[in-house]
């Protein structure tokens, strides 16, 4: 118990830690490998409470994946740090406020769930327990028959958002030149080269 | 009799002392074989590219040039380490050890033999798969952290490389754990007993040999390092034991690979044919034959193709193994389904 317990301070400790460093650090670099240890320390939580499907699963789409999207972006930006520094003042209030609806959210959830016998039976999920099945199976039996259209829809926002984004960003350009693989790959020496007899001095 | 549980009798540590001992020899019983390896393979590529162009290969240091790879790695040992002035030099340091740890803690999930495992875990191959979606960083990381424009562009063509097999190879590991109906390793290997899934899936791992070769960005597909080019890519500022480590990360993720192929495709530990002089053979032995198979395989490509373009690259990642393997997975389920052979 001992060790959970240090893991999961550890895990948390530097979670947050990585939070605040990814807000305040001045290289966006720097903010977005903070951003990355933040994601993994979470899926270190994940380990802790059991759930090591979501775990792997985060690590697989937002470390090995968005991530490296947003460090490509960012290692490619000239931005001036200076003048993303200037706006720090006046944008505080609005993210402080933002900040504070947040956590009551939060306390509002959790005391809820402390105080209201129907919240917590709200809470506890339809999945079976963890000794019947692995979370993996458990997500998957909820997920593809309880909320199967939900799933099918976030399916097709996504691919709505990726014709969308492809279709802001394609451009026809004229005068390209393509390469046909398969005119490529079908051509034959024997119609494509041809042995010519060169009399000296006078050439092709 | 000595019964090393009860050493620590009584001593409130005594619940940690010994487990984390035993962890620590089986991680070792591990990592050291995986070096030796890597020091080997390096080895083995330049004797087998050395045959395959008429050459002789290293063979002045130790009988047949066996030392070569220790002498090699001495030098590296000696050198200095250069951090270049412009360089951001916490990342520059940082990105070699995340390369070679990453390379290394894979092998956590890896089946040697029936239960030879140091992590059984029942998301073994989603861990692989993370783990080896974690390259990428060190690479990158590397590229910008030097500050020279060779290094980012290595850098930068790695990662949209890595990226873009990662989705087909994706799409290969869910098409067998749709046959196996399990994520852990060991299960995916029983699932191969009488047949590998080599020859029902062929296609699928022809893909996955391919995809491989670029995720580990070997030839055909080093464009990162590309000597021509950008004198070596990513690890164009790096020297001495920074160097050796990428070096050595690189290698240990072939390998990893090798191994990966190996469960997913070649029966893992399983014999070819479960009868008298082959199933006497351990299990570990065959296990280090198939891998040892495929990293030939890696050393005979390299040896025999020629580097690709980039937009060659990209499109057969992205409109040939993307479409084909999507196509394969749903045509496993559907036959899964047709023929009720789904796994419970």
């Amino acid at each position: 118990m001992i060790v959970e317990a240090l893991a999961f301070y550890l895990f948390a400790a530097v979670a947050v830690a990585c939070g605040v460093m990814v807000i305040t650090s001045k290289n966006p670099v720097h903010s977005v490998l903070f951003l990355i240890l933040a994601f993994f320390n979470a899926a270190g939580l994940f380990v802790i409470q059991g759930a090591e499907f979501l775990a792997m699963i985060l690590v697989i789409v937002y470390v090995g994946a968005v991530a490296v999207l947003f460090l490509f972006v960012v290692m490619m930006l000239d931005v001036n740090f200076a003048e993303l520094r200037e706006g720090f003042a006046k944008y505080l209030p609005i993210g402080a406020a933002i900040g504070i609806v947040l956590l009551a959210e939060l306390v509002l959830i959790g005391a809820g769930w402390v105080f209201g016998p129907d919240v917590a039976g709200v809470a506890a999920s339809p999945t079976p327990a963890l000794s019947e099945a692995t979370n993996t199976e458990a997500i998957g039996r909820i997920l593809y028959t309880k909320y199967v259209y939900l799933f099918q829809g976030a399916g097709m926002v996504l691919l709505v958002a990726m014709v969308g984004a492809i279709v802001l960003t394609l451009r026809q350009r004229s005068g390209v030149k393509r390469q046909n693989i398969a005119a490529q790959v079908a051509r034959d020496a024997k119609a494509e080269v041809t042995v010519v007899k060169v009399p000296t001095g006078s050439g092709v | 009799m000595v019964n090393p549980e009860l050493w620590f009798e009584g001593v409130w540590w005594s619940g940690y002392a010994l487990p984390t001992a035993t962890i620590v020899m089986y991680i070792l019983a591990i990592v050291i074989p995986v070096l030796i390896s890597v020091a080997y393979l390096t080895y083995a590529e330049r004797k087998v590219i050395g045959w395959m162009q008429l050459r002789k290969g290293p063979n002045v240091v130790g009988p047949f040039g066996l030392l070569q790879p220790f002498a090699d790695g001495l030098k590296l040992f000696l050198k200095e380490t250069i951090i270049p002035s412009g360089a951001n030099a916490a990342l520059f340091v940082c990105a070699p050890m995340l390369t070679f740890i990453l390379s290394l803690i894979a092998w956590a999930v890896i089946p040697f033999d029936e239960g030879w495992v140091l992590a059984d875990i029942n998301v073994g191959i989603l861990y692989l798969f993370a783990i080896s979606s974690l390259g990428v960083y060190g690479i990158i990381i590397a590229g910008w952290a030097s500050n020279s424009k060779y290094a980012f562009l290595g850098a930068l063509r790695s990662a949209a490389q890595m990226v873009s097999y990662e989705v087909s190879m994706g799409f290969v590991i869910v098409s067998v754990l749709i046959i196996v109906g399990s994520l852990n390793l060991s299960a995916v290997v029983e699932a191969q007993r009488g047949l590998w899934f080599v020859v029902p899936m062929f296609p699928m791992f022809v893909i996955f040999f391919v995809s491989i070769l670029a995720e580990t960005n070997r030839a055909p597909f080093d464009l990162p390092e590309a000597e021509a080019e950008l004198v070596s890519g990513y690890n164009v500022e790096y020297s001495a034991m920074t160097f050796a480590l990428f070096f050595l990360g690189e290698y240990a993720n072939m390998i990893l690979m090798s191994a990966m192929a190996t469960t997913l495709f070649l029966g893992g530990w399983l014999p070819p044919v479960d009868i008298a002089p082959f199933n006497l053979i351990p299990g570990v032995i065959w296990f280090g034959l198939k891998t040892a198979l495929i990293l030939f395989g890696f050393l005979w490509v390299r040896a025999t193709f020629p580097r690709y373009r980039y937009d060659q690259l990209m499109r057969l990642g992205w409109k040939v193994f993307l479409p084909f393997s999507l196509f394969w997975v749903v045509a496993t389920a559907g036959v899964l389904v047709a023929f009720d052979w789904l796994p419970d």
